[in-house]
């Protein structure tokens, strides 16, 4: 029933879980990222019908992106998913340190990736695509820069999860952070993918 | 006014359907009211019955009833409405016999432009009772709706070169109140409009009277004054500026600015002469509209009057 | 004191603070909610005394739009949907037989984030101008071209931070239903009340974040200078319409969801009899939840979208009638053959039936576009979603307030003047707004500050605010039945209507903290009365008695939304002018903003380092004859 059945020692195979807390936990952020859809959905529409008013002069789409810098992005965040279900596996298996190691590069690729973006947007500024340009330019820093402040929160999220593992170790309370953190990194990365879909193959292809 | 009382044929399509509609749901309302009346005098508790009535679960038969029951009256409301939606969606905008009026809200008057025919006026619809009513409507600034409850239900007046068309007919004369129908601001309520509709003769006559040159006040210094605080903005026959409502024939209105009824026999507080009205609206626009923006100008009694006066005598022959 | 861990009790203010019970949450909710409904009723009864007389000056044209704006926004953020989740968070656990919520915390984060959002709202009339563009708030009008306050930035930053507590209320609670029925309490055994939480829960979940979007965007354009809804660079003011109505027209089921769950136990109950048709009325629930996502546009069809669309939005919206009318007729057959009793609460519930049909009705009415072309944006619609929400969900609030008010507070409400509130709240909403019907196809459009002379709208209008008046004397009859019920003594027995059929109505009036002493084994739909038609008195225990798992209390919820309420603030005032002193510096560099969210998520962040196991009620403590006897 509680979280002080199995704090250290033998760890279930899904500690994640194990308990009440643990599986409500897991089943609210299923839950919750049912909510992020609707809202990656209504900002993706927004872009969607505002996409082609880029305005008189302002560099369109074609001209703006650098398919390079965001081809290597992409790969970066798909190449964290990959890690992070690497952590999850360790978790599975309780070996906590390769667990922690795999965090902690989902957690590098996750800053370079953020890196790329802001180096992406900078540019962008510098040819004359401000926030307030176009409503193209709104709906593209919006939906982009929501993307990245869900990136962004999540480096934050799994580096205190990271810390909080070498301080109380995995049990049935830290497991089902973890793996929540997890499905949140998997869920940001598919929005990315249909960002490069959508926003950049989209608008080169004009 | 009333969309009870329509008075031409789209105003009739829609309160057919409205009749409809409304019959089907009265014979609802009675069914449910008659069964509810019903069961509260025939099942109340009786003081002191301890008696558990039978815990029915369910009846597959009348819970087959009613959910076909308003099925069946859904189709024969739905096939009408269909119909209805897209016969009222026919574009006339192209057809040549049909009167083209490009209607353009502002924060708080209509402008009515007739493209064909060279025209362009304000508050007041002037339309032939023979013809079409093509109408191609947008804003020049916040959402507005354009209603005249007698004659058509509204349509939307959309920013951003994004037009909404619609049509009407209204094959008898006379004068019918149109509204705003959509929050616009503090005047929302005071964007009143006038459809005057008039035969062919008097329509063609009014074309060609609203295009005749028209003169400025004959004293020298209310000419002067009229070019200097009026013309600014607004445009009287061949001169003036176009941004605001044009005031060619303002002396033969219905109204001054749309709310302030013109009559002899004043009745209410809106309402008063032509001249009266004039300076009612000149001395304080705020007060009679509030938000407007028409300016307090910067004029006289004497100056206000004379010019109300002058204006109350632009009238048109049609 | 023998608690697992030593774990600090509050007593006065802080524990209402600091609480993370359900049912002090559903008290929370209700006296916010019930504050709200008053300032709201207030606007309303302000709107109506401006229109007793054609050409009345009672109120600026200005402030009008204000009142109109506030008094729908507040009633229905404010008012309606707190008032919802106070029954909710009262009564769901206890109907699930739950000891808890699935997210005590979270449950604390939904009410204060709420309450901030409302309060940051409301503030709004003291700092230059509440806002003024409708509660729909379309652009352009709400755009920074054309409102130059600070009103509609109180309007998208209150509503988003009250947004995100509903979110996440919606969240907890379907949670709290998958996750925690007691024992043998399957999904098609849940109560009806229960049953339209959850479906309103899933409604939630789905539509709030559009309108945190549409909120976003708005902020983005009002103090970012963005483009969404500003036509001049490329925007579109349809969009927001769009997006505005995807979330709206769900929220109107969100409203009327729980208030069909109410009056479907209240009547089944006070009927002494089964629900009619369970299985066809949880159906009918799914249905109309699933199809309010399929008929936003309908809101719209003046727009200009096309034949094409408005016909299909007219069909699918004729559809939801079938459901409706489902529930409708299986409320009537529960009580045919039933033994009817006349209490307040089922007065409320009874007198709910004809009304909602009425609202129903002309609900079709509108659905027809080409009729639409008319009723749109009239006093007829004015009048159909009134009828509907108040004659819907507030007399279901009302109902269920009577009902469960011995649950919530150990004492029943006075009949009599519950009887008085009934008659004058039901007789007064009738004159309000039926006329209203008739003012709106005479051609009088909603949200009009005044009305001239001379076109027949006089008398009605008269009218309606006459009885707009009886609304108020019947709230105010509400008010004084609290009070004086509130110095009676707490003697409500474990089932005071006697006829209960749910689990709550077998545990003590009010619930003790830790709700079921032992969870109960459920054995069928309407488990209380089934166990009673078999003679017993109580539940079969699904435990033995043993040490209780309690959260443990948290300022953390209240120091969050004072976060965010700081941060919303913050960016509003970020833009002015002030000059070079340090405030400049301060409010312009968004220094404040970010402290505030700097506060927002410090408190995320210790609550997620510090873990929190809560404490234990030991068996020694539970004495009493409280809760399930073994």
């Amino acid at each position: 029933m509680s979280g002080h059945t199995h704090v250290d020692g033998h760890l279930p195979h899904e500690p994640e879980k194990a308990t009440l807390e643990g599986r409500n936990k897991v089943l609210g952020f299923w839950l919750f990222l049912g909510g992020e859809t609707v809202l990656f959905g209504t900002l993706f529409s927004a872009f969607l019908a505002l996409r082609h008013q880029v305005g008189d002069g302002n560099p369109t789409p074609m001209e703006l992106f650098d398919l390079k810098i965001v081809a290597l992005a992409t790969f970066i965040l798909l190449t964290s998913s990959l890690t992070s279900v690497f952590a999850i596996q360790s978790m599975h298996t309780n070996k906590v340190k390769p667990m922690i190691w795999w965090l902690i590069i989902t957690v590098l690729f996750g800053l370079a990736f953020l890196g790329l973006e802001i180096y992406e947007f900078y540019h962008y500024v510098h040819e004359g695509h401000k926030f307030s340009t176009s409503a193209f330019s709104t709906s593209f820093y919006t939906l982009v820069g929501f993307h990245g402040a869900h990136v962004f929160f999540g480096v934050l999220w799994i580096s205190i999860l990271i810390a909080q593992i070498f301080k109380k170790g995995l049990n049935v309370v830290t497991a089902p952070k973890v793996y929540v953190a997890g499905m949140y990194w998997h869920f940001i990365d598919v929005v990315w993918v249909f960002i490069f879909t959508v926003v950049y193959l989209m608008g080169k292809v004009g | 006014m009333s969309t009870l009382r329509p008075q031409g044929p789209v105003a009739e399509e829609q309160f057919g359907l409205m009749k409809l509609t409304i019959l089907i749901m009265v014979l609802v309302v009675v069914i449910v009211f008659a069964i509810a009346v019903y069961v509260i005098i025939r099942f109340r508790r009786r003081p002191g019955d301890k008696s558990i009535p039978a815990q029915v679960e369910g009846n597959h038969k009348l819970e087959i009833i009613w959910t076909v029951i308003p099925i069946i009256l859904l189709i024969i409301l739905g096939v009408p409405t269909v119909k209805s939606v897209f016969g009222l969606a026919k574009d006339y905008t192209k057809d040549p016999n049909a009167v083209q009026v490009k209607v353009t809200a502002h924060q708080y008057w209509w402008e009515f432009e007739y493209p064909n025919l060279g025209v362009k006026t304000a508050q007041e619809l002037m339309i032939p009772n023979d013809a079409i009513i093509s109408i191609e409507a947008k804003t020049a600034d916040v959402l507005h709706s354009f209603w005249i409850p007698s004659l058509a239900g509204k349509i939307d007046t959309n920013p951003g070169g994004n037009v909404n068309v619609m049509y009407f007919e209204a094959p008898k004369t006379g004068v019918y109140l149109g509204k705003c129908a959509e929050l616009c601001g503090p005047s929302h309520s005071l964007m009143d409009f006038k459809v005057k509709v008039v035969d062919r003769a008097s329509f063609d006559r009014w074309v060609a009277a609203m295009k005749n040159p028209v003169a400025l006040p004959a004293d020298a210094e209310v000419a002067e004054l009229l070019n200097k605080q009026c013309l600014s903005c607004h445009a009287i026959g061949g001169n003036g500026g176009p941004a605001f409502p044009n005031l060619t024939g303002i002396g033969s209105r219905e109204s001054v600015a749309g709310i302030l009824m013109n009559t002899d026999q004043p009745q209410y507080k809106n309402e008063g002469t032509v001249k009266d009205n004039l300076i009612k609206w000149i001395e304080d626009p705020q007060a009679v509209k509030p938000g407007t923006l028409m300016p307090k100008v910067d004029l006289t009694k004497e100056q206000i009057e004379a010019i109300s006066d002058y204006l109350a005598g632009l009238k048109l022959e049609y | 004191m023998a608690h697992g861990h030593a774990v600090k009790r509050y007593s006065g203010l802080m524990d209402w603070l600091t609480t993370v019970d359900h049912k002090k949450i559903g008290i929370l909710y209700l006296l916010a909610g019930g504050f709200f409904f008053l300032v709201g009723g207030l606007e309303a009864l302000l709107i109506r005394i401006q229109l007793w007389k054609p050409l009345n000056d009672f109120v600026a044209a200005h402030t009008f739009n204000e009142l109109l704006t506030m008094h729908g926004t507040t009633m229905i953020f404010l008012a309606a949907m707190p008032m919802i989740f106070a029954l909710m968070n009262a009564i769901v656990p206890l109907q699930i037989g739950a000891r808890d919520v699935a997210f005590p915390f979270v449950n604390a984060i939904g009410f204060w984030t709420f309450f901030a959002g409302g309060v940051l709202l409301n503030v709004s009339w003291f700092a230059g101008g509440a806002p003024d563009a409708g509660w729909t708030a379309y652009a352009p009008l709400s755009t920074p071209t054309y409102s130059t306050t600070h009103g509609l930035d109180y309007y998208v930053i209150g509503l988003q931070i009250a947004g995100i507590g509903t979110l996440v209320g919606g969240i907890n609670f379907l949670v709290t239903i998958i996750n925690m029925r007691a024992p043998g309490m399957s999904f098609m055994r849940m109560p009806m009340f229960t049953w339209t939480s959850f479906i309103t829960s899933a409604l939630i979940l789905f539509a709030f974040p559009a309108l945190a979007v549409g909120l976003a965007a708005m902020m983005f354009d009002r103090l970012f200078s963005g483009n969404f809804f500003e036509p001049t660079n490329g925007g579109n003011a349809v969009l927001w319409e769009h997006i505005f109505w995807i979330f709206g027209h769900p929220e109107v089921y969100i409203l009327i969801l729980p208030a069909f769950g109410v009056i479907s136990e209240v009547i089944s109950t006070f009927s002494r009899k089964r629900l009619f048709g369970y299985s066809s009325m949880v159906f009918a629930t799914v249905l109309i939840g699933f199809l309010g996502f399929m008929v936003w546009a309908h809101h719209m069809f003046t727009t200009g979208l096309g034949p094409v669309a408005n016909a299909l939005f007219s069909i699918a919206t004729m559809l939801i009638a079938v459901p409706t009318g489902i529930k409708i007729f299986n409320w009537l057959f529960t009580m045919w053959g039933g033994s009817i009793r006349f209490t307040t609460a089922n007065l409320f519930a009874i007198g709910f039936v004809p009304t909602f049909v009425m609202g129903g009705v002309t609900g079709v009415m509108l659905a027809a576009a080409p009729a639409d072309f008319q009723y749109h944006d009239s006093y007829f619609v004015v009048a159909h979603f009134h009828y509907v929400i108040v004659g819907g969900l507030i007399l279901g609030v009302f109902a269920g307030l009577f009902y469960w008010w011995p649950k919530m507070f150990g004492r029943m409400l006075d009949e009599t003047l519950g009887k008085f509130c009934f008659w004058t709240f039901y007789i007064g909403f009738h004159l309000t707004f039926f006329v209203q019907h008739f003012l709106g196809l005479m051609g009088m459009p909603r949200r009009v500050w005044t009305y001239l002379d001379g076109l027949g709208f006089n008398n009605l209008n008269l009218i309606s605010t006459i009885g707009a008046i009886l609304m108020g004397i019947g709230t105010i009859a509400f008010l004084l039945n609290v009070v004086i019920t509130a110095l009676k003594p707490k003697n409500a027995s474990n089932d005071p209507w006697e006829d209960g059929r749910t689990l709550e109505w077998t545990i003590s009036s009010p619930a003790p903290e830790y709700n079921f002493l032992q969870t109960p084994l459920v054995r069928g739909y309407d488990a209380f009365w089934k166990e009673k038609m078999e003679g017993k008195k109580a539940m079969v225990p699904a435990e033995p008695i043993g040490p209780i798992h309690m959260p443990s209390p948290s300022i953390l919820p209240f120091v969050m939304s004072v976060g965010l309420f700081i941060a919303g603030l913050g960016f509003m005032y970020a833009k002015g002018d002030y000059g070079t002193g340090i405030w400049a510096s301060i409010l312009n560099n968004h220094i404040l903003a970010i402290f505030g969210l700097a506060i927002t998520l410090g408190c995320m962040f210790l609550r997620s380092v510090y873990d929190d196991h809560g404490f234990h009620i030991e068996p020694d403590e539970l004495h009493g004859d409280k809760g399930v006897k073994a």
